[in-house]
C-alpha cells in the first residue's frame, strides 16, 4: 500500500480513511449495522454461555442425568428416523406434484398450508385432537370399535412419535417444493426418450431422477437434520416434554434447565450437542459458499 | 367425446389414491381448529364432524374480550404486529446495505463476514435462545418489545443477507460502473440503481422475516412476559396453564392469528417461491 520505507525509519502512512478509497468507506459504514448486531446478539451471547458452562462439574451432573441421556436418545431418533422418513415422503411427494392435472395444481395450493400457517395454533389443535377423552381421534375410534382409544400423550413412545409427525405435517410442505424445484430442472427430453424405450417408472426414477437429484436430496436431508435439532415447538407444545420428562429432545431440555434456574446446566446440554453439529454446519457451509 | 382407456382410469385412480390421503392429512389439523372455532363449548368436546349449532359466537367473544384468558387480545394482537413489522424493517435495511457493501461495494473483509453470517444461520436458533435470553437480561432489555424485535434481526439477518447477495450477485458490474461514470455517489448508486433493481428479492426478504417474527414463539416467551407486553403466540400457550381451558376460545383466537401471515404468504407466494427456494437450497 502507501507506506514506503526511507532511510531505516518506517514513515507511517497516511491516516485510514484516506487509505481507503470512498467506496470502500462506504462498504464499511454499510456492513457496520450487521457487525454491531452480530457482536452484541451473537458472539457476546455465545462467548457467555460458554463461560457459563466452563466448570467440568456441570458435564458431570449432565452425565448423571437420565432425562439428559433420554433427550439425546430422542433427538437422535428425531433426527435418524424422523427426517429420513420426511425426506422420503418429499421425494415421493414431489414426483407426484411434477403430474400436470389441474386438480394436482389445486392441491399444492392447499398442499403448502401447514408451511404458511404459523405452527403453535396447529400444534394445540392436534394436541386436542389426540386428547383421550375429548379428542377427535378417540371419539372416531369409539364410534367405529366400541373401545376407548389409547392415552396418546401418556406413552413415551407414542408420545414422541406423535411430535415427529407434527414436525413432519409442519415442514413436508418445505422440502418438498424445493424438490419439486430440483425436479422440475431435469430436461423432459430424457423422460420422453426412457418413454420412447419402454422403461418402467422405477427404471425413470433409477436412472434419471435419481442421479440428477441426489446432491440436493443429500444437501436438504443434512440441512433439515440440523434445523430439526432447534425443534422447540413441536415437542413443547404437544407433549410439553412429558410424561415424566420421557419425550425432551436437546431443543427443549435446555429450556427446561432454564426453568429449574440450572442456567449452566442448560448451557452445558447445548455445549454438549456441538460436537455433531459443527460438522454438519461446517458441510454445509462448504457446499453452499461455493 | 372420446372414453378414457383403461390405463388412463388407472393412472387416474393411482393418482387420487395419492392425493386423498395428501389432501386428508394437510388439511385435518386446520379443519379440527376451524371447527373448534364456529363450535359452541358442548359441540366442540363431542368429537362431531360438523356442529350441531355452527356460531360466530367465539369469535365475539374473543373480539370483546369477554373472557378471562382474553383480556388483553387486542393489545397482544398489536404487540405481535408492531415487532413483526420491526423487525421486517430493521431486518431488511440491515440486510441489505450488507449485502450491498460485500457484493457491489466488495468491501475488504466482505467474504469473511458472509461465512459467519451463513454459519449463523446454520445453528439452530433454539440453541441460542438460553444464551440470547441472559444476554437480554445483561443489557437490560428483558420484558421489554426491543428484545425481541432484535433477537428476531439477529436470526432473520443471515439468511437475509445470503439470499440477497446471491441475487445481487446477479446484477451486471456495467450498471455500477456507467452509472459511477455519470458522476454518481456511492449512496444514489445504492438507492437509485441497486434498490430498484433489487425489488422483488427485497420483497420476498422483507415477507420472509414479517412472517419469522409473527410465528415466532420461543424466543417471545423466554423474552417478554407481562400479559400486555406479550404476542399472541405466548398468549395462546398461556391457555394451557389451566387445566380447563376454553379449548373452542383458544382454537379461535389461534385461528385469528393464523389468518394474517396464511394470507401474506399466498399474496406475496410468487416472490416467496421464486426468491426464496432458489436461494434455501442450491445444488
Amino acid at each position: 500500500m502507501a507506506i514506503t520505507l526511507s532511510g531505516d525509519q518506517a514513515i507511517p502512512g497516511p491516516p485510514l480513511s484516506s487509505r481507503l478509497t470512498p467506496a470502500q468507506v462506504w462498504g464499511i459504514v454499510l456492513l457496520a449495522p450487521y457487525l454491531l448486531v452480530f457482536l452484541a446478539f451473537v458472539v457476546y451471547p455465545v462467548c457467555y454461555g460458554l463461560w457459563l458452562a466452563r466448570a467440568p462439574a456441570n458435564y458431570v451432573a449432565l452425565y448423571n442425568d437420565p432425562i439428559f441421556a433420554r433427550a439425546a436418545v430422542n433427538t437422535l431418533i428425531f433426527l435418524v428416523i424422523g427426517i429420513n422418513i420426511k425426506m422420503l415422503i418429499a421425494l415421493f411427494l414431489s414426483g407426484f406434484f411434477a403430474v400436470q392435472r389441474p386438480w394436482i395444481k389445486w392441491l399444492s395450493v392447499i398442499f403448502i398450508l401447514p408451511w404458511a400457517v404459523p405452527s403453535i395454533p396447529t400444534i394445540l389443535s392436534v394436541r386436542f385432537m389426540l386428547n383421550p377423552e375429548w379428542g377427535m381421534v378417540n371419539h372416531f375410534i369409539f364410534s367405529l370399535t366400541g373401545e376407548d382409544g389409547p392415552n396418546w400423550l401418556n406413552d413415551p413412545t407414542v408420545a414422541l412419535s406423535m411430535a415427529i409427525a407434527v414436525h413432519i405435517w409442519k415442514s413436508l410442505p418445505f422440502w418438498t417444493l424445493i424438490l419439486i424445484t430440483g425436479r422440475l430442472a431435469i430436461s423432459n427430453d430424457l423422460f420422453e426418450a426412457a418413454e420412447v424405450d419402454g422403461a418402467s417408472w422405477w427404471q425413470k426414477f433409477r436412472y434419471i431422477t435419481w442421479p440428477s437429484m441426489q446432491t440436493l436430496y443429500v444437501t436438504c436431508t443434512l440441512l433439515s437434520m440440523i434445523w430439526t435439532l432447534g425443534d422447540f415447538n413441536s415437542v413443547y407444545l404437544l407433549t410439553g416434554g412429558g410424561p415424566a420428562d420421557l419425550t425432551h429432545v436437546l431443543a427443549t431440555l435446555g429450556i427446561r434447565y432454564l426453568r429449574l434456574d440450572q442456567l449452566s446446566l442448560a448451557m452445558a446440554s447445548i455445549v454438549c450437542a456441538m460436537p455433531f453439529v459443527l460438522p454438519l454446519v461446517y458441510f454445509m457451509m462448504k457446499r453452499l459458499s461455493r | 367425446m372420446k372414453l378414457p382407456s383403461l390405463r388412463e382410469v388407472g393412472t387416474e385412480a393411482r393418482l387420487l389414491l395419492i392425493g386423498i390421503p395428501v389432501f386428508l392429512w394437510t388439511m385435518i389439523p386446520i379443519y379440527h381448529m376451524f371447527l373448534f372455532a364456529i363450535s359452541p363449548k358442548e359441540d366442540a368436546f363431542s368429537g362431531k364432524l360438523w356442529p350441531d349449532h355452527p356460531t360466530l359466537h367465539n369469535f365475539h367473544i374473543v373480539f370483546y374480550q369477554e373472557h378471562y384468558f382474553l383480556r388483553d387480545f387486542w393489545i397482544q394482537f398489536w404487540n405481535s404486529t408492531v415487532i413483526a413489522l420491526a423487525a421486517g424493517a430493521l431486518t431488511l435495511f440491515i440486510a441489505t446495505a450488507a449485502a450491498f457493501s460485500i457484493s457491489r461495494l466488495k468491501v475488504p473483509g466482505g467474504r469473511w463476514v458472509m461465512n459467519l453470517a451463513l454459519f449463523t444461520y446454520f445453528i439452530p436458533a433454539a440453541f441460542l435462545a438460553v444464551p440470547m435470553y441472559r444476554t437480554m437480561g445483561n443489557y437490560g432489555l428483558l420484558n421489554n418489545h426491543w428484545s425481541l424485535i432484535l433477537a428476531m434481526v439477529t436470526i432473520a439477518s443471515p439468511y437475509a443477507i445470503w439470499v440477497l447477495k446471491q441475487a445481487s450477485d446477479k446484477l451486471p458490474v456495467e450498471l455500477d460502473e456507467a452509472a459511477v461514470m455519470d458522476g454518481a455517489t456511492t449512496l444514489q448508486l445504492f438507492r437509485l440503481v441497486y434498490v430498484p433493481l433489487m425489488m422483488p428479492s427485497l420483497v420476498a426478504i422483507g415477507t420472509y422475516a414479517v412472517l419469522l417474527a409473527w410465528n415466532e414463539y420461543l424466543y417471545a416467551f423466554l423474552l417478554l412476559s407481562k400479559d400486555t407486553d406479550i404476542t399472541l403466540p405466548v398468549a395462546l400457550g398461556n391457555f394451557l396453564a389451566a387445566d380447563d381451558s376454553p379449548w373452542e376460545l383458544l382454537m379461535t383466537t389461534g385461528f385469528i392469528y393464523a389468518l394474517p401471515p396464511a394470507a401474506v404468504y399466498y399474496a406475496f407466494k410468487r416472490y416467496m417461491v421464486g426468491g426464496l427456494t432458489a436461494g434455501a437450497v442450491k445444488s
